[in-house]
């Protein structure tokens, strides 16, 4: 097994053998059922499919992410295994690769536990099964691209307050800079800067996804943000690791 | 005998503070070196920068011929390491974290099982293998850090303050350990615990200020004052008495 799986796995047991993973869990559920039945108006609608609930899954993650994400590296320090785990033989990189899965499978398996709504919506109706799965799919990548800013931001500080600060802030601006609140304003002034907000925005791409359209291009935009951040981590803790 | 460990004017500083200073010292196989220094000397930097953890603002170490900076990896493949205070996954069971170890270091199935269980073996971990670490004593805890360090048989081995918060008796078994292994590796221990130089290791480096002062088997030592306490009290508060004369 690669040494990125192998920490990958140490950590999701993690997860478990804390109650951070059910807090988590039970909060995502609670508050994406709540908000698609209340707000997302999920029966009066009257249309067979999930898009309340897709609509609210990115908002979600922008505070959730970040609390998942805060102790990533942080703990370690606190707890002085960063110094076990980095002296291990294995490279550097693997060490943060495993980090993030981890995180990531678990907010799969956050995402994968709504399945009662696609049943719902299966049992009312005849829903588009393969725009629910591409939203999924598009919900799934979101919550990667959180992670991993979220773990680069972690590896800068040791203050687990400021990781999940910056986080969000950095989080919400990726999230919002496709907006049209974010791009009128800035077409108007800085035209140039409007291309750039709309090309690096993450609900931008995300949005194809919840409309099941899975492009090629969004997919290598999401790959190319994880890995753009994921490399950044392992290039800040390779300076900040013994601060 | 070649030399395991080969440490080349290793030199690390905070800013303006430099916490180790144009350090180089080797250690063949069957050597136990004693580090000793008072707090802040820079014993652990020292040990942090042999393990890759903290990489040296200049110079470089060898373990085993693999360079720390070049092949950090080959490097840390023959290392066995315990950083200062035995750091451990606390809600981990001490099987589950010597297997993780174990598992990185590429061994697995019935191989990876042996290990474990001779690492337990070897610092009487056995009767506490499916607790979580959290809830075991200081001195169990730091005897998993051991076991962990010593898991892979390493022919290189660190141990940052291994007997520091054991009782007695467990002091002399982590002694003992130490003595038996000793004829096969290079081991350098830190310690602030004057007669366990004596005790067990075969040479003695005392760093002040980030500086070698000392680098002498105890017996030597101990002809030049009446105790070690006072050879250690001499040269550590000499060149702190000296550097606060000049600054």
């Amino acid at each position: 097994m690669a040494p990125a799986l192998i920490v990958a796995r140490r950590e999701l047991a993690g997860y478990f053998a804390t109650p951070v993973a059910y807090v988590f869990i039970v909060i995502f559920l609670v508050l994406a059922g709540a908000l698609t039945f209340t707000l997302g108006n999920f029966f009066g609608r009257g249309q067979a499919d999930l898009q309340p609930f897709f609509a609210f899954v990115p908002w979600l993650f922008l505070f959730l992410v970040p609390a998942l994400t805060m102790r990533l590296w942080a703990e370690e320090r606190r707890l002085g295994t960063i110094e076990l785990l980095l002296t291990l033989p294995l490279p550097q990189w693997q060490a943060v690769l495993g980090k993030f899965l981890a995180a990531w499978v678990f907010c799969g398996i956050a995402l994968l536990l709504t399945f009662p709504l696609v049943v719902t919506v299966n049992l009312l109706g005849q829903p588009d099964n393969g725009v629910i799965l591409s939203g999924y799919l598009g919900c799934l990548l979101v919550a990667g691209a959180y992670l991993a800013v979220g773990a680069a931001v972690s590896a800068m500080t040791k203050n687990q307050v400021i990781a999940f600060v910056l986080a969000v802030a950095l989080c919400f601006v990726f999230g919002t800079a496709g907006s049209p609140v974010v791009t009128e304003f800035l077409s108007t002034r800085l035209p140039i800067l409007a291309d750039i907000a709309r090309g690096i925005s993450v609900a931008e791409r995300f949005g194809g996804f919840t409309r099941g359209l899975v492009a090629a291009r969004d997919l290598v935009f999401f790959a190319s943000f994880i890995g753009f951040f994921l490399f950044l981590n392992a290039v800040v803790l390779d300076h900040r690791k013994a601060d | 005998m070649s030399a395991l460990i080969e440490i080349e004017r290793l030199t690390r500083r905070f800013g303006g503070f430099t916490a180790v200073d144009d350090v180089s010292f080797t250690v063949n196989r069957g050597e136990v070196l004693g580090f000793l220094g008072p707090n802040g000397a820079g014993k652990s930097t020292t040990m942090r920068m042999l393990a890759g953890f903290m990489p040296p603002s200049s110079g470089t170490a060898r373990i085993c011929g693999a360079d720390i900076l070049e092949q950090p990896v080959a490097a840390k493949r023959h290392l066995g390491f315990l950083p200062e205070g035995a750091p451990t996954y606390p809600e981990m069971t001490v099987t589950g974290f010597l297997e993780f170890a174990g598992r990185i270091r590429g061994f697995k199935g019935g191989e990876l099982d042996d290990r474990v269980a001779h690492a337990m073996l070897l610092t009487q971990l056995e009767g506490v293998r499916l607790q979580p670490i959290e809830t075991l004593s200081k001195g169990f805890k730091r005897r998993v850090g051991l076991a962990q360090a010593l898991l892979h048989d390493p022919p290189v081995l660190v141990l940052d303050e291994p007997t520091d918060g054991l009782d007695p008796n467990q002091k002399h078994e982590v002694r003992e350990l130490i003595r038996r292994m000793a004829p096969e590796k290079a081991i350098v221990i830190s310690t602030h615990i004057l007669e366990e130089v004596g005790a067990v290791c075969t040479r003695a480096i005392i760093i002040a200020r980030g500086r070698v002062v000392v680098d002498a088997p105890p017996a030597v030592l101990e002809e030049e004052g009446s105790s070690l306490d006072d050879v250690f009290r001499r040269l550590t508060l000499g060149t702190e008495a000296h550097a606060g004369e000049t600054a």
